[in-house]
């Protein structure tokens, strides 16, 4: 008695079909989910497997030899994380100020919807326009020549519409009670946003900005022509010199050096695996933390 | 106007010709009234009746919604709030408000207490513990949190919250404390101890609370204002205005017929 009304609908061939079609779509979606699991552990597990072997102390740690077929990749590093480090000295103090001024500050006019249209249209623009934009405007016209400053500042731009996005959206989940609690005690709005709105926001933006900086650090196309050297057999020097830096350190000995030993190239790519990974795990356990601190 | 001479004293806050838009919407019609100080004025009516909109005129929180528009004056000791040479932050500092939801930031109580201290540095670094202490006496918080003041506000009751609320309020030391809906988040027995810390505030403040609880009404305030879409039906002394309504609206709405 209990069952039968479930029975009959199960019996009708409307039921059936459906049931068909839903069994069907799980096997497509849970296909194509593995496919993209399966296709990033491949590739890490092929770099980590012919590039372990290449890593050592001295791999980490000396300076490349006999033509970058020996030796270590440490100017590489070196040039990457100072690399990185500057971007966001130029990158995060903008990005942030700009939304902030977006999202607190200008009135929704025709004149901030065009510029959040610019921000939006700049994170679609090829890495290598910004490439060749940094050439022209910095290396070329401000005359900082092939160096860490044109490479730090044209990555900057490249990763401030990642930046400006997060950081917009990290100002507008804070509640706007808390907002209307300091306006109504006599806070001014810089006062609002100084104390009550930005450190609410800062693990938003920290996560955002990391996840930027991330995809900016394993980047080519923007620092072949700004700051990236072929062999430099120092560190930088300043900010005004060219330096090594490991996407392009990968590229140069991957195609234009002959008889290079795999580990050497794996090894490299595994390094700069491992520290965009690190980036990025970064930015989840800062997600987490926050959100296991957040209770409003 | 019986208000005025009843007590005779000057009104802490007059409102002469109070008009307000938002957008095409006439959400306050020609409010006239005054607020003296040292009592507590409760403004009663229906939902959407203006209650809120009129309390949020008095500290000009209405200045952040864009569409809104005012027209008349609204007087504190005499002085236009709007006066450019009363700068919106004087202002909030005198006329300070407590919202319907008890709203602490996620900061430890103390911090709480001395977030608006902070922006009208009012203490040195050494002050602050005074005032912190002071406002949370005021409230009656010292004696049950003197000990957690590091612990973060949100782990505290709504009913502390609520208090809490009131100290950070205190803290600034205004002089009008506008309320609105302080205990609708409240269950009874809290909501109780709110009236009766509002009934002791009242000696040093004046305070303006929004309530759509008739009772709440008439048992915690001294003159009661009714709101019927957008104007002020009825004003007058709280015995006055629910034992003897002079307009057929009020006494409907009291007895009950509506709302």
């Amino acid at each position: 008695m209990r069952t039968r009304p479930a029975q009959n609908t199960a019996a009708t061939p409307h039921w059936r079909r459906a049931r068909a079609v839903q069994r069907v779509a799980f096997v497509a979606l849970g296909l194509s989910t593995g496919l993209v699991a399966v296709t990033s552990l491949v590739v890490v597990g092929i770099i980590l497997a012919r590039g372990a072997g290449g890593l050592s102390w001295e791999f980490l740690t000396a300076m490349p030899a006999k033509g970058m077929r020996a030796g270590g990749i440490f100017p590489a590093i070196v040039g990457t994380l100072e690399l990185v480090g500057l971007t966001i000295a130029f990158a995060l103090p903008m990005g942030v100020a700009s939304a902030i001024y977006l999202t607190e500050y200008a009135a929704d006019t025709w004149v901030t919807r065009l510029v959040r249209l610019a921000i939006v249209n700049l994170s679609g623009v090829p890495s290598v326009v910004y490439g060749l934009f940094g050439l022209g405007l910095f290396v070329i016209f401000c005359r900082f020549g092939t160096s860490l400053l044109a490479g730090a500042l044209t990555l900057a731009i490249m990763t401030l519409p990642v930046i400006i996005t997060a950081s917009e959206e990290a100002l507008r989940s804070v509640p706007m009670s808390f907002r209307e609690v300091s306006h109504s005690l006599g806070a001014s709005r810089w006062q609002t946003v100084r104390h009550t709105v930005l450190p609410l926001a800062v693990p938003g933006i920290m996560t955002g900005t990391i996840l930027g900086i991330s995809r900016a650090a394993g980047e080519t196309a923007p620092i072949l022509f700004t700051v990236a050297a072929f062999y430099l057999p120092r560190l930088p020097q300043s900010v005004f010199d060219q330096a090594m830096v490991l996407p392009y350190h990968l590229y140069v000995i991957s195609t234009q050096i002959p008889n290079i030993p795999q580990t050497q190239r794996y090894g490299t790519a595994l390094v700069l695996v491992l520290l965009v990974l690190a980036l990025n795990l970064s930015a989840v356990v800062l997600r987490a933390r926050f959100r296991r601190r957040r209770q409003w | 106007m019986s208000a005025v001479s009843d007590a005779g004293t000057p009104p802490v806050l007059e409102v002469h010709d109070l008009n307000l838009w938002y957008g095409d919407f006439h959400a306050l019609k020609q409010i006239h009234m005054v607020i003296q100080a040292c009592q507590v004025t409760a403004l009663i009516g229906p939902s959407g009746c203006g209650k809120s909109t009129l309390l949020r005129c008095f500290n000009r929180m209405n200045d952040l919604i864009e569409s809104a528009r005012v027209s008349g004056r609204i007087l504190l000791d005499g002085r236009d709030i709007r006066d450019p040479l009363v700068p919106l932050v004087t202002l909030r500092k005198r006329v300070g408000m407590v919202f319907q939801r008890p709203n602490p930031f996620p900061l430890s109580v103390f911090e709480n207490v001395a977030f608006g201290a902070r922006v009208h540095a009012l203490a040195a670094r050494t002050g602050m513990a005074e005032i912190v202490e002071r406002s949370l006496h005021a409230v009656g918080l010292w004696d049950t949190l003197k000990d957690r003041l590091r612990h973060s506000a949100l782990g505290l009751s709504l009913e502390q919250q609520q208090r809490l609320c009131i100290a950070r309020l205190v803290a600034v030391q205004p002089d009008v404390l506008l309320m609105d809906e302080p205990c609708s988040a409240l269950d009874p027995i809290a909501t109780g101890k709110v009236e009766e810390l509002i009934r002791a505030l009242k000696a040093r403040y004046t305070i303006v609370v929004v309530t759509h609880n008739m009772q709440q009404a008439a048992r915690i305030s001294d003159y009661t204002g009714f709101l019927f879409l957008g104007e002020m039906v009825e004003f007058g002394p709280t015995g006055a205005l629910f034992t003897n309504p002079r307009d057929p609206r009020t006494e409907a709405y009291i007895t009950g017929r509506f709302g």
